[in-house]
């Protein structure tokens, strides 16, 4: 069914967030299709209908993690001893500018357009997606992949405002530092 | 400046929440003052703002907007 398709990806990743395997966060797919199939005739659009299915998965997915003793805490699911923003840029309590840049960042403005929209470049972003923390790629994928709202976003991962922008802090800063080591190959810095 | 300004590290905490629109008045000012004056601050906040243009470039499968009436139909179809 095509309308099921188009939305399975997705929601399947979003799943896999909280519960401890592929197999379990299918189940979980499966079981808010269900939610979504008897709420649907009383859905009033206080939200989209989109961002309230992903609530859906969401909060069946929680729930399994809690059930398969496999409740994260947000700390662990946000990264919180892995901050994309290194410590050793900046000059330290002993050098001249505590807190200061030791070497500007590189600006990227010279670089030729098609360079920075090649394939290349965007399979970097596609990577560090892959390999961030799940719950920051999720955040950096609906907002600025895909375009969601904040609101939208807050909405269907149940994320407070807050959180939600630690998380996407993190996921963009990650980006940030994967296309700059790429972007700067071969230039004179 | 005043004993409260920046740091460059402070800044780049923040500027995620300042491309946001979430900084508060005095902190977003602090932030603007900070930028009008380091250059390095200000390419890293154009190197956020690049990252995040070319990120909406990468393609992924879309997570459609779903009307409810074709998702309605759709299901009367699948308890058929």
């Amino acid at each position: 069914m095509m309308m099921v398709d188009q939305h399975q990806p997705a929601m399947l990743r979003l799943a896999q967030m909280y519960v401890s395997s592929r197999a379990v966060a299918e189940e979980c797919v499966q079981e808010a299709w269900i939610g979504i199939l008897r709420g649907l005739p009383t859905f009033e659009a206080r939200s989209s209908l989109r961002t309230w299915m992903y609530k859906i998965v969401t909060n069946v997915a929680k729930t399994r993690g809690v059930r398969e003793g496999r409740s994260i805490p947000f700390s662990a699911l946000a990264g919180d001893h892995d901050d994309p923003v290194d410590p050793s840029w900046f000059q330290g309590p002993d050098d001249p500018f505590p807190g200061g840049w030791r070497t500007f960042p590189d600006d990227w403005r010279g670089i030729p357009e098609d360079r920075l929209l090649g394939r290349e470049t965007l399979d970097h972003i596609a990577r560090a997606l892959d390999s961030m923390p799940a719950a920051q790629a999720e955040v950096v994928r609906l907002r600025d992949v895909q375009g969601w709202s904040s609101d939208e976003v807050c909405n269907a991962l149940d994320l407070t405002e807050t959180n939600q922008r630690v998380l996407l802090h993190r996921g963009r800063s990650r980006i940030r530092r994967e296309l700059d080591a790429y972007l700067s190959e071969g230039r004179d810095r | 400046m005043s004993d409260q300004s920046l740091t460059c590290h402070e800044v780049i905490d923040l500027l995620s929440n300042y491309i946001e629109g979430a900084l508060t008045g005095d902190d977003r000012r602090r932030v603007d003052e900070h930028l009008a004056l380091c250059d390095g601050c200000a390419t890293y906040l154009e190197q956020m703002r690049e990252t995040i243009r070319l990120s909406g470039m990468v393609s992924e499968e879309e997570v459609p907007e779903t009307d409810k009436a074709a998702l309605l139909d759709a299901f009367r179809d699948w308890r058929r």
